[in-house]
């Protein structure tokens, strides 16, 4: 068996915590400060990222290993619906299958929380009461973010007041684009505290920033703005979460403990289907940022038919056979 | 603490491939006993005997030389040229097709990760073949001349590092341009080039057209000064290099060497950081490090010399070093007992000459051969750590303050077979890439291969180059 | 006929764009094909071939960095040069080589025509010996020939002016520098030779022409660390073995002499060319 060679590499070995981080206090202190911050930033190479990710890609994960990732998956998912056509009945199924994701197996671990609109909010804090399973809420005129802004910070408010512990709300991009950083970066600070207690996740949409540069600044611009997690995209937009995505994400919240001391968490979100993706993604996790993002109070996986497989495949595990599709549940 | 996620081992199956308990040579389309005593081929991550193979003497040598001199006359000269590319189409498919028997011998006898046998070393080996199978029938058309003819035989001698890939970067060229071949693999590593040799009976080639024959250096000397064969290729270091150069002086044999190097791998202080990092731990510890063109000086600027060592410290302690046949395993083994020892020795100078050195914690396997990554900081150009190839997974790290000190350093060496760069500025890359005296430049990437790409050195890692159309002309006499 | 009494001119070396004697000291006489003297030229010694690497390899950077159309136009210049002192080169080589005027004018001629030839080619060499490189992979690659560097030459030691300029154009043309042994028995023409390319736009040290004994100077130039290839046209067979071998300790480039001095009206092409050009190979990701 190969075994790394340190696993002390990537712990953290930076101190202190501080909510405004120090050494970037002043950074937003006119657009073009911030500007400059950003672009200053390291720029990410897109073929070397994708490089890495491929190779990444290529563990083999088998046997106990499997097993404990595929655990460590479903307790992770934010088991998602955020359809037009969704219904308090709809939520509710999806609740009481978050709690037990496979009925046959008690040792199944519950997901880390079932992700709604925010009108639905309320259901779904009352069907997963006591379960310690979260309620997260999509806001900010989800998905396109394209309302004023005393909207989205209204829709925050109700969704927080129907009983979400989690907000993910979606930046400007179209601000972000055009390089109007201060504006994104004043939008989450207002929707932060309009949040309250409930944890904020910043959706970048990195579908349509496009650039491997621009994630990376869009991710240090969330950090800086309060976010307690960034993550990938709405699923409304191709292409959703991919690897080399999720890499540089990793990569950023990593460098942003090493200079601020404070941790945020990485959710990719959209287009994350079967158990190998899902495998893959923890390996990325384990080899860039190590072990303490490998639980669900740092990573997240916003998917709906993911949790399907990883079921299957445990199954698999479990009883050495095959299962198929009738054997979980249909959401 | 220990690592939540521990990879269970994933070992790829041996069973794949039937390791013969002792091989011959292969001349004339058949395997033949050698005169010589024979050699033992040992897996190097276990020290585990693999098999015996037979020691080609002058005789044996000879015996070759002549096969290919009669297939030369009579068989693969006269032939088609379509139809030769057509053999070189067919010994790509079976390299395709056997790949993971390659994959599984390669690393047993070589000890490079599993990984990169299957993913680099056995697919770019098909791929030489697929390119040069197609030149066969163009050769008009490679700026040759209009009639550029073959040279005859020649005479191949290849190092350990990649068996396999080595052997595809000789053979093919020399087939698609008409020669016939008489290839000695190196002595630590001969199994793929005798899996090869059956590639070729599969093949239907012509005996006679390809010879393999095994041996140490002696052998490789028989081969080269063989008074028959007209085109000695050699890949090896440049002390050997040298002395080949030396018995081809005076003869009418063309000559190709690549040789060995002490790449720079610069990062200046607006490079893509992430990806640098990456780069430099693939520049030094692909392949154990056991490669000519490893970026062996990091040349880093001083602005950011600190959070570039830092980083990369911290990837490397990611590695996984261990069993070569585990689908994980980033670092194998050392490929012999030899080359172990002359990589403690020249750490050994870093050490006393000042440099700082640097290891990941952890444990190395009982048995076989191993060496931690290392990295040796505080390193000054006149360090013996700086200025010789060590073939082995260690780096030195030096700084530099301007792009004029860069280039400077970077080209204060006798070799010049590969560089790197990395930065984001497009003007900068293009203009130290101008300045470098180097064969191969890797900007913003490195240890990238391809047969369309020549390969080779500037001053002392050798001249003539493989790969490309450029790498044709070495197997052809033009007439202009 | 005048009764003017001639200034003689003292023959000396050309090294690093000046004209000094050999450190040496040393001198030896040159006589014409029928054994008539001619000259006392400069008999340059190894430390001469010394300070010739050095010239040669301080002027590698400018010459080689220099725009391959700059190098053209220098080239042609050279030609243009010698065009006006043909009279003087016709004169030298007739003597020398016990020629014909007509013979020796004609080899003149292909001379200053070779010189032409070459300095068409120096922005050619690049489209024609490169590459783009179709890499299986998000990279885009090429390929460019390069000068090898500071290249030896032994001039050939019959054919004291064409073959001189056959040999020495096309390591000037690939963006070499030069360091030159000429002729021994005929070495006036590279004198001039000198003369010409000190007026033309040849930045100095770019060549150095010592005349003299190739076997004296040679092995020192194959041996030379700093010497990156070696030409053998001039050099005998016995010592060209040798020097080849010498060569060898510091993996030089050789070009290898044929046993018989070739014709040197032939259609030189590429060969001359590709000895002392190098191809390096560029990588870089394709992405945004």
């Amino acid at each position: 068996m190969t075994h790394v060679l340190d696993p002390n590499a990537l712990a953290d070995t930076s101190s202190g915590t501080g909510t405004l981080p120090d050494p970037f206090a002043d950074v937003t202190r006119s657009n073009d400060a911030f500007r400059a911050f950003l672009h200053g930033l390291p720029g990410v190479d897109q073929v070397g990222a994708e490089a890495r990710a491929k190779v990444l890609g290529t563990r083999s994960i088998k046997t106990t290993a499997k097993a404990w990732a595929i655990d460590t998956a479903i307790s992770m998912v934010d088991l998602t619906t955020l359809e037009g056509s969704d219904t308090p009945g709809k939520v509710r199924a999806l609740a009481a299958k978050a709690r037990r994701p496979d009925p046959t197996d008690p040792s199944c671990p519950a997901v880390a929380a079932v992700c709604v609109y925010g009108d639905l909010a309320g259901v779904a804090k009352e069907a997963l009461a006591g379960t310690g399973i979260n309620v997260a809420a999509v806001a900010t005129a989800f998905p396109s973010g394209r309302a004023s802004r005393e909207v989205k910070l209204a829709d925050v408010r109700d969704a927080v007041a129907g009983g979400a512990d989690e907000i993910d709300m979606v930046i400007d991009r179209g601000a972000f684009l055009t390089g109007r950083y201060l504006d994104v970066f004043e939008e989450i600070v207002a929707v932060k505290e309009a949040c309250g207690p409930a944890h904020l996740k910043v959706i970048l949409e990195t579908g349509e920033l496009v650039t491997l540069d621009a994630v990376r600044r869009a991710s240090w611009l969330a950090m800086l703005a309060g976010g307690d997690f960034i993550k990938t995209s709405t699923g409304k937009v191709s292409p959703a979460a991919t690897l080399p995505v999720c890499l540089v994400m990793l990569e950023a919240v990593r460098d942003f403990r090493a200079a601020t001391g404070r941790q945020v968490g990485v959710k990719p979100a959209g287009g994350i289907r079967t158990t190998k993706d899902a495998v893959k993604h923890l390996v990325l996790i384990n080899e860039t940022v190590g072990s303490d993002w490998l639980s669900p109070d740092w990573f997240r996986f916003g998917a709906s038919s993911l949790l399907n497989d990883l079921l299957l495949q445990r199954q698999k595990l479990r009883t050495g056979h095959y299962s198929g599709p009738d054997h979980v549940s249909v959401d | 603490m220990t690592s939540l996620f521990e990879y269970a081992p994933a070992p790829e199956s041996r069973s794949i491939v039937d390791i013969r308990p002792s091989y011959g040579l292969f001349i004339d389309g058949e395997f033949v006993d050698g005169t010589g005593t024979p050699l033992k081929t040992v897996n190097p991550a276990t020290e585990e005997v693999l098999s015996e193979v037979a020691t080609a003497h002058e005789d044996d040598v000879d015996r070759a030389v002549r096969a290919a001199r009669r297939a030369f006359v009579k068989t693969w000269g006269p032939m088609r040229p379509a139809d030769r590319g057509k053999y070189l189409f067919r010994i790509a498919r079976l390299l395709q097709e056997r790949a993971r028997e390659f994959a599984v011998l390669e690393t047993l006898d070589n000890g490079k990760p599993i990984r990169e046998s299957r993913d680099v070393d056995v697919p770019l080996a098909a791929a030489h073949f697929f390119y040069h199978a197609g030149w066969a029938d163009k050769l008009e058309h490679a700026g040759l001349g209009p009639a550029p003819r073959p040279l005859g035989v020649a005479g191949q001698v290849i190092p350990w590092n990649f068996p396999l890939l080595m052997l595809a970067w000789k053979v093919a060229p020399a087939l698609a341009t008409g020669n016939t071949v008489v290839l000695k693999p190196a002595e630590t590593t001969p199994l793929t080039a005798l899996l090869f040799a059956e590639i070729c009976q599969q093949a239907d080639l012509p005996p006679g057209v390809v010879n393999i024959v095994t041996g140490a250096g002696e052998t490789g000397r028989a081969v080269i000064s063989h008074p028959d064969v007209d085109k000695v290729a050699f890949t090896g270091s440049t002390e050997v290099g040298r002395s080949i150069a030396r018995a081809v002086a005076g003869t009418e044999k063309r000559l190709t060497l690549e040789l060995g190097g002490k790449a720079a791998n610069i990062v200046f202080d607006d490079a893509p950081i992430d990806q640098a990092v990456e780069g430099i731990v693939r520049g030094i510890f692909f392949n154990q490090g056991h490669v000519c063109c490893a970026g062996s000086r990091l040349l880093v600027q001083e602005s950011v010399h600190d959070d570039v060592v830092a980083s990369l410290q911290r990837r490397i302690g990611t590695l996984r070093v261990g069993d070569p046949m585990d689908k994980n395993t980033d670092l194998g083994a050392i490929n012999s007992a030899e080359q172990l020892a002359r990589i403690r020795e020249l750490t050994a100078f870093g050490e006393t000459e000042g440099a700082t050195c640097w290891q990941p914690d952890g444990d190395l396997p009982d048995r076989g051969f191993w060496f931690k990554p290392t990295v040796f900081t505080d390193v000054s150009p006149a360090h013996r750590i700086a200025r010789d190839e060590v073939f082995g997974p260690v780096l030195s790290v030096m700084t530099f303050r301007t792009p004029d000190e860069a280039v400077a350093k970077a080209n204060n060496t006798t070799y010049g077979l590969s560089a790197g760069i990395w930065s984001e500025k497009g003007s900068r890359i293009l203009k130290v890439t101008d300045q470098l005296r180097a064969g191969v430049v890797w900007a913003n990437t490195f240890n990238e291969f391809d047969p369309t790409s020549p390969f080779g050195g500037y001053k002392q890692s050798g001249y003539g180059r493989e790969g490309g159309r450029q790498g044709l002309a070495a197997y052809l006499r033009s007439d202009s | 006929m005048s009764d003017r009494l001639t200034v003689r001119k003292t023959y000396k070396l050309y090294l690093g764009g000046a004209f000094p004697r050999s450190e040496s000291g040393r001198t030896y006489e040159v006589h014409d094909a029928k054994g008539h003297f001619l000259a006392n030229a400069a008999w340059a010694s190894r430390k001469d071939g010394r300070d010739a690497v050095v010239a040669a390899r301080s002027a590698f950077g400018k010459w080689s960095g220099a725009t391959a159309y700059n190098r053209g136009q220098v080239l042609y210049r050279v030609a243009e040069v010698m065009e006006g002192r043909a009279a003087q080169f016709t004169e030298e080589v007739a003597a020398g080589e016990g020629l014909s005027a007509a013979k020796a004018r004609a080899a003149v001629d292909a001379a200053i025509d070779r010189w032409v030839w070459y300095a068409g080619w120096t922005d050619k060499l690049a489209a024609v010996l490169g590459s783009t490189n179709p890499v299986a992979g998000p990279y885009f690659g090429f390929s460019v020939p390069e000068p090898t560097g500071v290249v030896a030459v032994l001039a050939p030691q019959r054919s004291s002016l064409l073959g001189l300029v056959s040999v020495l154009a096309p390591v000037l043309a690939a963006g070499n520098t030069a360091v030159v042994v000429s002729s021994k028995e005929r070495p006036l023409p590279a004198i001039t030779l000198g003369e010409v390319l000190a007026t033309s736009d040849v930045p100095g040290g770019v060549v150095n022409l010592l005349t003299g004994d190739a076997a004296e100077i040679g092995p020192w130039l194959a041996e030379h660390a700093d010497v990156d290839a070696i030409d053998l046209a001039g050099a005998p067979a016995p010592l060209a073995m040798e020097l080849e071998r010498s060569a060898a300790g510091t993996i030089k480039r050789v070009l290898r002499a044929p046993a018989e001095e070739p014709d040197w009206t032939a259609d030189p092409g590429l060969s001359r060319l590709r000895p002392f050009l190098e191809t390096k190979s560029v990588w870089h990701p394709i992405g945004v």
